[in-house]
């Protein structure tokens, strides 16, 4: 499980946790999120996302 | 095929670059900044001492990956004094100018400061870019005591910040209640109540009108002729949008840069985009109002223009031990406040019953989603 930061606002996407209030599962990996998704925290377009690999 | 000239690489600036790129590889870009171009994360800034980032390790993106990214001429360390609208040139500093066909103007805003006494007023810091942030780490190091001048989004973001990295923090701010122009009183009330539990002392009601050095630090003297002693006092009572270069070219301002849903000034070729744009009348100094104008600006910038309608764009204030979404309604007063122990949840109608606002504290922030969806319709 990886996590994944947005550079333009610093929200973090946690695979292990998900974001289930957003319909995401908890255990749902960065490249299976749909492509419609935005980033709940400045509304980046996850095409746009530029995701930092952070360490586990 | 027209040379677009953007001056500012803040988020507004080097967002527009990127949405231009996205849709054409081809017309000629320009970015002209007085700093040195790095690309950062803005809002990253109130939240660095306690997620362990430096001054150094936010530089995200440096200038000369920034300029083979977006295939653009980046002009550093380089100031704009004029815009000359009939001959389409701006002037530098250094006398030399430079030509454009479509003006985009990114210059964002200048920290608000309030006057103050004493001999130690000028030591006063406001954070508002990278820059400022590197001077303000730079002063921390080794300090216990921060005082802080405002309880707005920045004030309460830095207050979470320091008073989670160990350090005393005061809070003064003239305004009843933290995070006074975007929160209910109940919700305003919880977050007050988490950040008081973790440490944070309020002064609401009252500002600082003096700073004078001491033996050992700072003494502020408050509004009510209270002293106190700090070792470092932060400002952040708001921002002003930056309208001097529009002004002085005489371009419509009034809070800031005046635009239309085009995000066009009065001057057909010379448009707004962010903190220094008031768009349709409301400056709306976050993250969202720029990721959504940016996109409609570029495709304007292209000709194939578009209007800008704003969805619902929540705001959210980074306390970490108080979380805060706030998605602002359209007028104030006439809240439904639902409070827990665990949060509060607060909702705004419209005169037709309809869900056209909310602000969200504590564990109800985890309702973001389902609210939004049902703000939409």
């Amino acid at each position: 499980m990886k996590k994944w930061q947005c550079i333009v606002c610093g929200f973090i996407y946690d695979e292990a946790v998900g974001i289930p209030e957003d319909g995401i599962r908890a255990g749902t990996r960065w490249q299976d999120i749909p492509a419609d998704w935005a980033c709940p925290d400045c509304g980046v377009a996850k095409a746009d996302f530029e995701m930092v690999e952070l360490a586990a | 095929m027209s040379h677009i000239v953007i001056l500012g690489t803040g988020l507004a600036g080097y967002t527009l670059a990127r949405e231009i790129r996205k849709r054409n590889r081809d017309v000629t870009l320009t970015l002209i900044t007085h700093d040195d171009g790095v690309f950062y994360s803005k809002p990253m800034l109130s939240t660095a001492q306690a997620t362990g980032k430096t001054a150094q390790t936010l530089r995200n993106t440096e200038v000369a990956a920034m300029r083979e990214e977006l295939a653009a001429e980046i002009l550093t360390h380089t100031q704009v004094i004029a815009i000359d609208r009939d001959g389409k040139r701006l002037q530098l500093a250094d006398g030399q100018s430079r030509p454009y066909d479509k003006l985009v103007l990114a210059v964002g805003a200048q920290p608000i400061r309030v006057p103050l006494q004493g001999d130690a007023a000028e030591s006063v810091l406001s954070v508002n870019n990278l820059e400022d942030y590197a001077r303000f780490e730079a002063r921390l190091a080794g300090v216990k005591r921060v005082a802080l001048l405002g309880a707005g989004l920045i004030g309460c973001e830095f207050a979470n910040d320091l008073i989670k990295s160990g350090r005393q923090v005061d809070v003064f701010d003239l305004a009843p209640q933290p995070l006074g122009r975007l929160l209910p009183e109940a919700a305003a009330h919880h977050l007050r109540e988490a950040l008081a539990a973790a440490g944070v002392r309020f002064h609401l009601g009252e500002s600082i009108s003096a700073v004078e050095r001491a033996p050992a630090g700072l003494a502020l003297t408050t509004t009510q002729c209270d002293t106190l002693e700090a070792d470092l006092v932060l400002s952040a009572v708001g921002l002003r949008s930056d309208t001097t270069l529009a002004a002085q070219a005489g371009l419509a301002v009034n809070r800031g840069i005046v635009v239309n849903e085009y995000l066009q000034t009065d001057d057909e070729s010379i448009y707004a985009l962010g903190d220094c744009a008031e768009v349709c009348g409301a400056v709306l100094p976050y993250v969202m109002p720029i990721m959504n104008g940016a996109r409609v600006l570029a495709a304007n910038l292209l000709g194939e223009p578009q209007a800008l309608k704003y969805p619902p764009m929540p705001v959210l204030v980074k306390t970490s031990l108080c979380p805060v979404v706030v998605c602002p309604p359209p007028a104030a007063g006439g809240w439904q406040e639902e409070v827990s122990d665990t949060g509060v949840l607060s909702r705004h109608h419209n005169a037709a019953g309809q869900l056209d606002g909310f602000a969200l504290v504590g564990a109800a922030t985890a309702q973001r989603a389902a609210l939004l969806k049902e703000m939409q319709g």
